[in-house]
């Protein structure tokens, strides 16, 4: 039924895929490094923006920021643009790669945590190149192709899992529609997860002397586009990976039904997608509460990506329930 | 207060703080329940609250691994069970963070609702008179007389484009008001009033809904009443006279495993069905269904899965002089993924002393040096069964037992010529004779048994609505806008001054972009060049 040859070439994508986010990320540092030599250009320009607030453009520092374009100044960024072609091939090989997966065992590549992994990874970085198409985010390329290229190589490794068929409880046409969506709302919600971290970040520098910054924070300062875009982004990833996370849930709900005889048994991977669930809930309530600071609602974001970390791995490998289909 | 005092605090007694009376703590109790900082807190310890549920064994789910638990970890297992953490779904300190949360739902929806209501049915407010201290704004000098350039600007603000279609407008001499986005709020209360009704179904589903299962060898069949389970869990509110009266034969089990994988996957599950013929009532025609993981049986509001299968040996005992004293197939439960089964015969017939026969059923046999008689396979690769016998009384006292394992108090092992214990090791087909002229047990073949769960659940559809309507409130909550958008004009000389000020409701990076093409397109239709 498998054709193992096909897996292998799956497994060379995923080599060769690594091979090139390898090096886009390091044409990502390379372009991030470079940031620093216009510090003192950009630094003036941050100052400027608020006089221009209340011109004809009725607020230039957010197309500033919408537009991301980080020294604010044409800075030849080669070393950017060599680190985007490399993220597309990535991307492409990816795709192959998991396309490759799905043909060898004939059905999508979601049955196991090597899958997961491969189909999370690829959403991740299509994701990137998608938005990406609209505006200026490369800024962002070193920290998604980062935790993609350590994604994959924990796939290839520790979960890596031969192929092969399905059990008899995830053949459903809900296999495609539940774990797509978790794996493709897990893929923003690592997006949103470094974009909230760089925020951090970019606020603890922002109400810094900018004269006494060490040359790394000057760097970091300079590479990152203004504090409050960079929350607006979050916050707007966050915004679409919540509602996708509780079609997951409702989905996961339709097929344990289906599947197990009931919508929801506390299954320990059942309670970990509520308790993410909640969390995130808990962020963007903590968004609209008065009295809680966008930084106390930023910690629960990133609390909330931890609880899918741990659903990933301590819940598939440890846990015992009804969703252990880590294949190891 | 006579004596003099560096501090220049008011001394706290001297403040005559309000009573509040009992009326009055219970409406500030209220308040804070109710409060958006409360029901937040509460929704992380939600969160924290369902962890331990997911790290320790539960009853509901698995009560075997609780008491395994519990053998082992003698110290703190009797704590952790006072305290709930193998219950934790239906501990009292869980049932209080989600009783509380409900309450802080309820509370928070219906004041809301009869805000929103109002806001709806209201005017939106005058502009204010300086539009430049609002976050998005903009000023324009366009041609024409105010009263025609604020037309213009009322017939922009009508358009979609703007606004969107259910944009209100109110307008006062020299200025316009316009507000949008009424969904935003309504999609968030949906989805809160949804919540409420998800939380409701789960109740229903509790107290109206039953599940049963039973254990079904292939060729049998058993009607929906409840003698016929193994197990019964009705909720506290089930009739248990009115279930539906249909009928389930399983009348043969296909199983597939895999056989070509290596590793891990050697021997893993790969397809189960159950040939049904089924009765919605003891008059109705036989219908043959098929029953699948994933694929239920239902009759109405129940539904009949296949969650499990194993194997039940076919056996026969006889007497010394061949009689028979028992004929049947007994279902035996697997123990690992190799479906190594262990089983109990009793037969109850068998005098002087009653006899039993308990072991295990391996699908395919091997010897392994640690573990003794093992399988290499789920499947019927070679199939033997391995028993030790005993004789003495079956049922001490009449008390209720498990029909998968023999209760020995009352019982003795037979031993063969050397006292050791006897063991017996049968293949299909095989007869063995039992010393002492205590008869003959013939294992004549295997069938295969199917799991069967029964359950209904009346809340399910609501739950499913439920959840429905929280994801499409959710959707028009954060995507729907909520706007408030100020034109106001001013004559100067000859042309005209536009201002446009707006205020949105949380995160609206467009609003700005939207003035800009409000305030070119006021230029554009008064005729101005720019």
């Amino acid at each position: 039924m498998t054709n193992q040859t096909l897996a292998q070439y799956a497994n060379l994508g995923v080599y060769s895929a690594m091979a090139v986010f390898t090096l886009a990320m390091i044409a990502f540092a390379v372009d991030l490094a470079g940031a620093a030599p216009k510090v003192q250009a950009a630094a003036s320009e941050t100052q400027k923006e608020p006089a221009l607030v209340g011109g004809g453009r009725s607020d230039d520092a957010r197309v500033f920021a919408v537009r991301g374009d980080v020294a604010g100044l044409p800075r030849t960024r080669r070393a950017a643009g060599v680190a985007m072609m490399l993220t597309r091939l990535g991307g492409l090989l990816l795709i192959a790669a998991a396309a490759m997966r799905g043909l060898s065992v004939q059905r999508p590549p979601l049955g196991n945590m090597f899958e997961f992994a491969l189909v999370g990874s690829m959403f991740v970085v299509v994701v990137f190149l998608a938005i990406s198409l609209r505006r200026d985010i490369r800024w962002l390329g070193l920290f998604v192709v980062g935790p993609v290229l350590l994604t994959l190589g924990l796939a290839i490794t520790v979960f890596y899992t031969d192929a092969s068929e399905l059990l008899p409880s995830l053949k459903s046409v809900w296999l495609v529609i539940h774990v797509t969506v978790a794996t493709f709302s897990v893929a923003l919600f690592t997006i949103a997860f470094s974009v909230t971290i760089l925020h951090l970040i970019k606020a603890w520098l922002e109400v810094q002397d900018p004269a006494g910054m060490s040359r790394m924070r000057t760097i970091v300062n300079t590479a990152l586009p203004p504090a409050r875009s960079l929350d607006r982004t979050a916050y707007g990833i966050h915004a679409v990976a919540f509602p996708l996370w509780t079609f997951t849930l409702i989905a996961g709900a339709i097929w344990a039904e289906q599947a197990w005889g009931h919508y929801w048994n506390w299954d320990p991977k059942e309670v970990w997608t509520f308790v993410i669930w909640v969390i995130y809930a808990a962020y963007l309530h903590a968004r609209a509460t008065t009295g809680w600071s966008a930084r106390a609602a930023n910690y629960l974001a990133l609390a909330g990506f931890g609880a899918i970390l741990i659903n990933y791995t301590v819940v598939n490998v440890f846990f015992v329930g009804q969703h252990s289909y880590s294949g190891m | 207060m006579t004596q003099s005092r560096m501090d220049t605090r008011p001394d706290e007694s001297d403040v005559t703080q309000p009573t509040l009376g009992p009326v009055g703590t219970l409406r500030w109790a209220w308040r804070q329940l109710t409060s958006m900082r409360t029901a937040l807190l509460l929704l992380l310890l939600l969160a924290i609250g369902a962890v331990p549920g997911s790290i320790w064994p539960q009853r509901n789910i698995d009560a075997g691994r609780v008491a395994d638990y519990l053998a082992t970890h003698r110290s703190t297992g009797p704590w952790l069970d006072r305290l709930g953490f193998f219950d934790v779904y239906s501990s009292p300190w869980f049932a209080a963070i989600y009783l509380l949360l409900f309450v802080s739902l309820v509370g928070c929806v219906v004041p809301r609702s009869k805000m929103h209501w109002r806001a709806m049915r209201a005017q939106p407010p005058r502009a204010p008179g300086r539009l430049e201290r609002l976050p998005e704004h903009g000023q324009i000098e366009v041609d024409g007389a105010p009263e025609d350039v604020l037309q213009i600007a009322r017939e922009l603000l009508r358009r979609r484009q703007f606004l969107g279609r259910y944009c209100r407008l109110r307008s006062d001499d020299l200025s316009l008001s316009a507000e949008s986005g009424y969904l935003r709020e309504t999609g968030n209360l949906v989805f809160h009033s949804a919540l409420i009704v998800v939380i409701v179904a789960v109740a229903v589903g509790h107290l109206f809904g039953w599940r049963g299962d039973r254990i079904l060898v292939t060729g049998n069949s058993f009607s929906n009443t409840i003698s016929a389970y193994d197990t019964f869990d009705p909720g506290p509110w089930v009739d248990t006279e009115g279930l539906s009266p249909f009928t389930v034969a399983v009348d043969k089990l296909d199983v597939t495993f895999e056989e070509h994988a290596s590793g891990a996957q050697r021997g893993a599950a790969r397809d189960f069905t159950a040939y049904t013929r089924t009765q919605t009532s003891p008059d109705a025609p036989w219908v043959h269904q098929i029953l699948k993981v994933n694929g239920p049986l239902t009759f109405g509001g129940t539904s009949v899965f296949l969650l499990g299968n194993g194997y039940a040996p076919v056996i026969t005992v006889r007497d010394a002089s061949g009689q028979v004293l028992m004929h049947d197939a007994t279902p035996f439960l697997p123990q690992d993924s190799n479906y190594k089964s262990v089983g109990a015969i009793k037969v109850s017939a068998a005098s002087p002393k009653q006899l039993g026969f308990f072991g295990f059923f391996l699908p395919s046999e091997y010897l392994d040096k640690d573990a003794g008689p093992s399988s290499f396979f789920p499947d019927l690769k070679n199939p033997a069964l391995a028993l030790g016998v005993y004789e003495g009384e079956l049922y001490p006292q009449g008390r209720p037992q498990s029909v998968y394992t023999l209760s020995t108090e009352k019982m003795t092992q037979l031993r063969n010529a050397q006292g050791e214990p006897l063991r017996l090791m049968l293949k299909p087909g095989q007869t063995a004779e039992l010393p002492d002229g205590r008869g003959s047990i013939t294992f004549d073949g295997v069938k295969r048994w199917a799991g069967l769960s029964i359950r209904y659940d009346p809340g399910k559809l609501l739950a499913l609505g439920g959840a429905v309507a929280v994801l499409a409130g959710l959707i028009a909550s954060l995507v729907i806008r909520r706007r408030r958008v100020f034109v106001r004009v001013r004559a100067a000389g000859r042309r005209t001054v536009v201002s446009v000020g707006g205020l949105a409701k949380g995160e609206d990076p467009g609003l700005g972009v939207t003035i800009e093409d409000l305030l070119s397109a006021i230029a554009q239709r008064s005729g101005t060049k720019t």
